[in-house]
């Protein structure tokens, strides 16, 4: 069983690999940070399943953390994104 | 009974693996930001829901699979919120993206 975890986890990283193509084809920031989120959800897999092959119980803090991070991580970029355009969103809105 | 569980945890953790694959492909393939945030937040949270699903037949303790249940529900409720703004501020941004 502990081997087909941790080829799972190995085949889940590759496709966040692959997906950290986006950041480098852009075009616009929210892409990129989409990528980000994409490392974060798969990040937190691969680390649940090397957790499980190994029996080692602290990696599902460590999986508690990737979440948290993920999320703080696109909130900042919303807020710093918004901040760029002032005005903007009240206009939008009561159009 | 254990054969019954650890068939249980490969077919739900292979399902899991494919829904991040498609997660992938379509970050990768689809046209613009909007469809490539739907294919993100989609697939990937299923994709993590279903390896969660399938890890918990092996946790030791009830507990351990509860920690694991809240994990996805944060995700679940973190990766809904943030995609909410981030289309925000892409519709805010204009068609720079």
């Amino acid at each position: 069983m502990a081997e087909f975890l941790v080829g799972a986890a190995a085949f889940i990283l590759g496709m966040v690999a692959l997906g950290l193509l986006r950041i480098l084809r852009g075009p616009g920031d929210a892409d990129r940070i989409m990528s980000a989120q994409l490392v974060g959800t798969g990040g937190i897999a691969a680390v649940l399943l090397l957790g499980t092959a190994t029996g080692e119980a602290a990696t599902v803090d460590i999986a508690l953390t990737l979440a948290l991070l993920a999320a703080f991580a696109a909130f900042a970029f919303v807020k710093a994104k918004l901040a760029q355009t002032p005005g903007e969103s009240r206009a939008a809105d009561s159009q | 009974m254990s054969l019954f569980l650890d068939l249980w945890t490969v077919v739900a953790v292979v399902a899991g693996a494919f829904f991040f694959f498609a997660g992938t492909v379509g970050l990768l393939r689809f046209p613009d930001s909007l469809t490539r945030l739907h294919a993100l937040t989609k697939a990937d949270n299923l994709g993590l829901g279903l390896v969660v699903l399938g890890l918990l037949p092996q946790m030791d303790s009830v507990a351990a699979g509860l920690k694991l249940l809240c994990i996805w529900l944060l995700v679940l409720l973190s990766g809904a919120t943030s995609s909410q703004w981030i289309a925000r501020s892409l519709r805010e941004g204009g068609s720079e993206s």
